[in-house]
């Protein structure tokens, strides 16, 4: 081969590489949305063709027709029911039938319970089911300025799998070599839609209450040392919400200004109280669960898989893309038995 | 037929290899043959080499070798030397400065002393570079523009990775060594100070870069357009002004009413490209020393517009509304 033809060749080379790298993007056209004043940026935009899966994968199952509240209750009938003593017998089957289908439709009800006496409590899955009826309860009676009326119920994380699709634990990072610092960060991780932030930002601020603001509040230097190492920190946590919710930073910031709240589109306070929502869910209740879990349950570091938006959202930005689902059952939608006395932080 | 054409070119002419000027002595520091490439001349020269190397070349090229060997250890060793890992990996790996804790002192290897050390190596090599565009300018007679346009470059190097953490007091206010991780950087640069694109400065780097190539596309053009009236040979035409020039000069008058003329223009890309370089590393300078939010800095001198609310009622910071939850 010539030195001519060699040389044309590596250029022809570099030339379908390009190509090739270039056939990993998403294809046009996007749709854009107007969503502020107009001029200024404030848009969504949405690669239609995706949404449409996204939908077709969002869809909620069919609600089962609703029980006669009349008859004895649960509490009369069963034995060892904490929570929901107060339904009818025909409300807490058809409850149970439910949430059967919505989180071990393959288990079935023995994944919970002993078949030779369902009121046993040797089965961990029926304990930590128990504080899952308290948290979703308490999510549906407290913090609606999060959830709102439409509230979740079981299906809205577990989609009929035992463990959630999307849950975390704390991210010990990748093996390195011994004589090197790990930078927390630099890795192509999901956990920050693969940008190389740091690639646990969900520990410090949906578990533990590190500060998630950076940005100075006053024009000229006043004494803040946020470094710009921790603002990556900040803009990882907002990776998380941009891919859990399926949507580009104005839909809560002002982009011209992220930090400013009165140019912010409503949605960000709802994801302020989200942010304190989730981070009591991981405390009070997912933390709780710890000494009954098998190790099969948590993470690498031994901590329970906890909640973050992804759980939830699961690339909608709102989850099941606001289906009523709560609304049929309306008996997750308050503290009931024992989840009154759950320990829950007083409101503050 | 063949034809001759400034870029592109069709006919190439094949003689043998011109060495260059005789230059004594130092004749020793030019090394390599000379060899032709097709490819090479479809675009410029075909010729390929000799080089010349020296005392600042080679010295640069070690210490390039020592950066890009530290950065590049340093990253495969932080996916634990797995050669797959680090080839999947490689666009998200760097080489990170210390953490805020250390300060301006210095910190232990493995927590980022690989990384001002690395910094340094790059920083010689850099100014040995320097170095040898300013020495081999003066030693083919020419004026030293390509090495202050080169400085002006260094200056916004410089402001990033040695000067605003000094004056900061902290290393760990430096970019991070890694392809995408200083973009992120970049990016959360932006975030933590309220927005770069409200720094005048910042506006103005951006107007001269696009500006340049604005420049550079108007220029190429204008003389592509002309150089069927002997316009390509420019130099010629700065001191001996023929058809070329007073056409090219007319269309522009014609169109926008002024022209530059054919030796001004090659000033106006010059420090259209060195301003872009020099004003962005004024801006970075001033960026957490003297002004800590763009935005609220451009607000308060009436330069960020207010545009009509979009809530009936505005949206507020619910940590001052009591908390709620």
């Amino acid at each position: 081969m010539s030195m001519n033809e060699r040389e044309g060749r590596a250029l022809l080379t570099v030339i379908v590489l390009l190509a090739v790298l270039a056939a990993g993007c998403e294809h046009p056209p996007v749709e854009t949305v107007q969503r502020g004043y107009r001029g200024v940026g404030m848009e969504g935009v949405f690669n239609p063709r995706r949404l449409e899966d996204m939908v077709a994968a969002n869809m909620p199952p069919a609600a089962s027709p609703p029980a006669p509240a009349a008859g004895p209750k649960a509490s009369e009938i069963y034995q060892n029911v904490h929570i929901l003593g107060d339904l009818s017998v025909a409300e807490f089957t058809r409850l149970m039938a439910a949430i059967t289908a919505w989180v071990s439709p393959e288990q079935g009800c023995t994944y919970c319970h002993d078949a030779a006496n369902f009121a046993d409590d040797s089965l961990y899955t029926k304990k930590v089911a128990r504080i899952m009826l308290a948290m979703t309860q308490r999510t549906n009676e407290d913090w609606q300025a999060h959830v709102g009326k439409t509230g979740v119920t079981c299906y809205t994380c577990h989609r009929g799998q035992p463990v959630p699709a999307e849950v975390w634990a704390t991210d010990p990072g990748p093996r390195h070599a011994k004589g090197i610092a790990p930078a927390q960060q630099n890795i192509a991780s999901p956990t920050v839609a693969s940008a190389s932030l740091p690639y646990d930002p969900l520990t410090p601020f949906l578990e533990q209450d590190y500060d998630i603001r950076v940005i100075s509040e006053s024009a000229l230097p006043q004494g803040s040392r946020k470094s710009i190492k921790q603002t990556e920190w900040t803009y990882g946590l907002m990776m998380h919400f941009s891919d859990s919710l399926g949507v580009n930073c104005t839909h809560c910031h002002n982009s011209r200004s992220f930090f400013a709240w009165d140019q912010s589109p409503p949605e960000r306070t709802k994801a302020w109280h989200a942010i304190r929502q989730v981070r009591e869910m991981n405390n009070v209740f997912i933390n709780s669960t710890s000494d009954i879990l098998p190790d099969t349950r948590k993470g690498p570091l031994g901590d329970p898989l906890k909640v973050s938006c992804k759980t939830c959202h699961q690339g909608a930005y709102k989850p099941l893309y606001g289906a009523q689902m709560l609304r049929d059952y309306p008996s997750l939608a308050k503290l009931s038995g024992a989840a009154k006395q759950a320990k829950t932080p007083a409101s503050n | 037929m063949a034809e001759y054409q400034n870029i592109f070119t069709r006919v190439q002419v094949r003689a043998p290899a011109d060495p260059g000027v005789p230059i004594g002595v130092e004749d020793y520091f030019r090394v390599g043959s000379s060899r032709f490439s097709y490819w090479a001349g479809k675009f410029g020269d075909a010729q390929i080499g000799p080089i010349y190397l020296g005392a600042t070349g080679v010295l640069s090229l070690v210490f390039g070798f020592l950066a890009f060997e530290i950065i590049g250890l340093n990253m495969w060793a932080s996916v634990n030397w797995d050669p797959i890992e680090f080839v999947r990996q490689l666009p998200w790996l760097a080489l990170e400065p210390p953490p805020p804790e250390y300060g301006l002192r210095i910190p232990p290897l493995h927590d980022g002393g690989w990384w001002l050390m690395a910094g340094f190596f790059l920083t010689a090599s850099i100014l040995l570079w320097w170095l040898r565009t300013y020495n081999r300018a003066k030693a083919l007679g020419m004026g030293t523009h390509m090495a202050w346009a080169f400085a002006a470059a260094i200056w916004l190097y410089l402001v990033l990775g040695f000067i605003r953490p000094l004056l900061m007091g902290s290393w760990s206010e430096a970019v991070p060594f890694g392809i995408f991780p200083h973009l992120d950087w970049t990016a959360a640069f932006s975030i933590r100070y309220g927005n770069l694109f409200y720094n005048p400065f910042h506006m103005l780097s951006i107007v001269f870069l696009y500006g340049s190539t604005l420049l550079f596309a108007m220029h190429g053009a204008t003389v592509l357009a002309v150089s069927r009236y002997g316009g390509d040979r420019e130099i010629d035409q700065i001191a001996d002004r023929g058809t070329a020039s007073e056409r090219a000069a007319l269309f522009w008058r014609w169109t926008m009413g002024f022209n530059a003329t054919m030796e001004s223009i090659h000033r106006w890309a010059l420090w259209f490209a060195v301003l872009t370089v020099i004003t962005g590393g004024i801006g970075i300078l001033l960026t957490g020393t003297v002004v800590d939010n763009w935005y609220l800095w451009a607000v308060k001198h009436g330069v960020a517009p207010a545009y009509p609310d979009i809530n009936a009622v505005p949206v507020q910071d619910p940590t001052l509304m009591g908390g709620g939850q």
